[in-house]
């Protein structure tokens, strides 16, 4: 008796070993190993520590990369490519401020550039273990590899870089199991919608998430990066899977990953980055795999969301009488109507890429469908924008990007695009998009604009067709 | 940050419930890269005639003379008399730089939003509930004070005082106190422990030579 440890989650193992202290108010410090800055949330950080007279504590630990608004056209021009003034302000203030407080940055016009959660991870910047943090709530995608991802504010921010800790309290957790085995034409990006229609976006307030169950356990890293992208989306601000021979795969032989002697020194304590058998978790929900089809977001919370195959459902069958009233404005916000398939929605616009899908694999999963076809003539626009310049030129290595054009598609430069329409890529008032980002609010990829939530495949068929269509039917 | 002890001020009442984030710092302002300056856009709705953006410039701005805070018997004033679930809405910590910016150094009303509540103290400014009855009071008494109402407040006894005629007791959360008494904000307070963290570092050094 005593000898023996309580079983931990993952979560729990992630925190003990990066925290510094407890205080008697409930908070902690916890050690942040690594630190993404962008160009948006990082400016009245970097003005704080300079009124303070402070510096970075560790300016090797940060990595910082224009992103969030930066265009996706004319990258050869650099921040002289950048048309709004606002914009081009914060990006050159970003490279400033990099400057003076010694931090390494990847510029605009480096190949390296790129979306935050998708650079750090394909770097090896982000490694099992860690503690990772940035002014982005979708810093949750690093849970991926079995690190703290943790998304922070403009304050926060300011202390990392001056302490390089953050105060937090410590999370509940949560496991969401999912087994079984995945049908065609269904991905990462399915389940995940599919979990948020099912427990809510509230459900994972106050909670960590650990995904498990073989359906995970078969997801590449690029499908299980999109899972815990999402992981805010369902209320948490951490997602996480257990590390595992796939995890280990794929950190192999990145630029920054451990090598030579240290390699195996590592794998061996990142073998332990999983839950303990009989680790007791908060909350607990199950699902399974086989029930699950291509999702589609009809409204504008990532909840409201339903199979393809399935109708827009109607506020009338909702007993709870608030959530009758929030369909029906959303349903007014879309210009849609109950009862409508989903299949009829036409389509404006298609944006494909953002953090939750624009890896290697996602744009592959594009080019198989749209090979040989062509974007409907009804759709305005295509757009498919890599989510780094990696893997912009790996997609070219593999003449992706040929197949992607020829389709009628535009291929762009990497950056947060449409997004959040901080840049001009943008849709307008009224206008329906399949989108496979993350956050269909209102406004959000440009005012007035209507977003559908979809993986990457039902988006290319979408932009085909003009409207969405069940790609596991024909699958 | 500077440390709070005992201030006296000039009161500004803001006479309406519900008083959001928004109406404190218009999201506009959102885009402005510094941390500092935000003074100037506080209540800008209300404050000016004409709309604004980060661009304008602020002396070609008409001030809408009917809002309080233009009215010059109240400029220079540091204390926020305001109404109930002051500073709801959006999360913005760039609303109570505004205030910070202006001069305000308290905010006094009978509840607040929490999240606007926790700002104040990150940025040096002591946010005060008082029972309802007794702002009724303050804001009877500024609308005929003359000269403008004067208060001071003293965080170490934790009183409200009108000249040494009238005095509140307010509570204030015990380690929040001490943070405004001493300036210290949170990275100043964490920095206390730079010990502790460089021991930490060193220990991942060790543990985990791959991380640095
Ligand atoms: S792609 Fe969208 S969600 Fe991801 S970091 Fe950029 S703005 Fe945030």
């Amino acid at each position: 008796m005593g000898a023996l440890q309580k079983p931990q989650t993952l979560y729990d193992k992630l925190w003990q070993r990066r925290l510094v202290m407890d205080y008697a108010d409930g908070m902690s410090l916890i050690y942040i190993d690594r630190h993404i800055i962008h160009e948006v949330s990082s400016p009245q950080a970097f003005e704080g520590l300079r009124e303070s007279g402070r510096k970075a504590w560790r300016p090797s630990a940060a990595i910082a990369t224009p992103d969030h608004n930066v265009p996706t056209s004319n990258r050869q021009l650099g921040v002289d490519g950048i048309t709004d003034p606002v914009s081009k302000i914060q990006v050159l203030a970003l490279d400033e401020n990099c400057r003076e407080f010694g931090l390494p940055e990847f510029g605009l016009t480096d190949e390296r550039q790129g979306i935050v959660h998708v650079i750090a991870p394909e770097q090896g910047l982000t490694l099992p273990g860690m503690t990772v943090v940035c002014g982005d709530s979708h810093t949750a995608t690093h849970g991926a590899l079995a690190a703290l991802g943790v998304g922070i504010g403009t304050t926060e921010v300011e202390h990392v870089l001056a302490t390089q800790c953050l105060l937090q309290r410590k999370a509940l957790n949560m496991l969401i199991e999912v087994t079984g085995t995945l049908p065609a034409g269904v991905t990462a990006k399915d389940i995940v919608l599919y979990i948020i229609g099912q427990i809510g976006t509230a459900a994972g307030t106050g909670h960590t998430i650990e995904f498990a169950g073989s359906a995970i356990r078969g997801l590449s890293m690029e499908g299980r990066m999109t899972l815990c992208n999402m992981a805010i989306e369902a209320g948490a601000r951490a997602g996480l899977v257990a590390f595992d021979e796939i995890t280990e795969a794929y950190v192999k032989e990145r630029p920054r990953a451990p090598s030579g002697e240290q390699w195996p020194v590592a794998v061996a304590q990142w073998r332990d980055l999983h839950s303990d058998a009989g680790a007791e978790f908060d909350k607990v929900y199950r699902f399974n795999a086989e029930a699950i089809k291509p999702q589609v977001t009809w409204g504008t919370s990532p909840e409201m969301v339903v199979a393809v195959n399935a109708r827009v459902p109607s506020p009338e069958q909702q007993c709870d009488p608030s959530k009758a009233s929030q369909y029906r404005e959303a349903l007014a916000y879309m210009g849609l109507s109950a009862g409508q398939a989903i299949t009829d929605i036409q389509l404006d616009r298609v944006f494909i890429g953002s953090c939750t899908n624009s890896r290697i694999e996602d744009i592959r999963a594009v080019a198989q469908v749209v090979v040989g076809k062509q974007v409907a003539a009804t759709v305005k626009q295509a757009l498919v924008v890599p989510g780094s310049g990696l893997v912009k030129r790996q997609a070219e290595a593999e003449g992706l990007d040929k197949i992607i054009l020829a389709a009628g598609f535009e291929w762009r430069e990497p950056g947060c695009s449409m997004c959040l329409a901080m840049n001009e890529d943008r849709l307008y008032p009224g206008e329906h998009c399949a989108s496979t980002s993350n956050r269909n609010f209102e406004g959000r990829q440009g005012s007035g604009g209507r977003t559908h939530l979809v993986s990457p495949a039902m988006a290319a068929a979408a932009a085909l067709a003009g409207h969405f269509v069940d790609i596991s039917e024909e699958a | 940050m500077q440390p709070f002890t005992q201030h006296t001020g000039k009161v500004l009442p803001i006479d309406r419930t519900n008083v959001d984030t928004d109406a404190i710092l218009p999201k506009q302002y959102l885009k402005f890269i510094g941390k500092f300056g935000f003074g100037g856009w506080l209540f800008d709705d209300l404050r000016y005639l004409d709309p604004g953006d980060v661009e304008t410039d602020l002396k070609t701005r008409r001030l809408n003379p009917d809002f309080v805070l233009n009215q010059p018997r109240l400029q220079g004033a540091t204390i926020l008399l305001g109404r109930k679930n002051f500073g709801c809405g959006s999360s913005r910590e760039s609303a109570v730089w505004a205030l910070r910016d202006y001069g305000i150094r308290v905010v006094i009303a009978p509840s607040f939003a929490d999240i606007f509540y926790n700002n104040c103290f990150k940025n040096g400014i002591l946010p005060i509930t008082l029972p309802e009855s007794s702002v009724d009071q303050l804001f009877l008494t500024t609308f005929m004070a003359e000269p403008p109402l004067q208060l001071c407040v003293d965080l170490e006894a934790c009183v409200v005082r009108q000249d040494n005629d009238f005095e509140w007791p307010f509570t204030v959360d015990e380690a929040r106190r001490q943070k405004l008494l001493l300036g210290r904000d949170d990275i100043a307070e964490t920095l206390l422990q730079a010990e502790k963290i460089k021991k930490f570092e060193q220990r991942l050094k060790v543990a985990e030579p791959w991380l640095f």
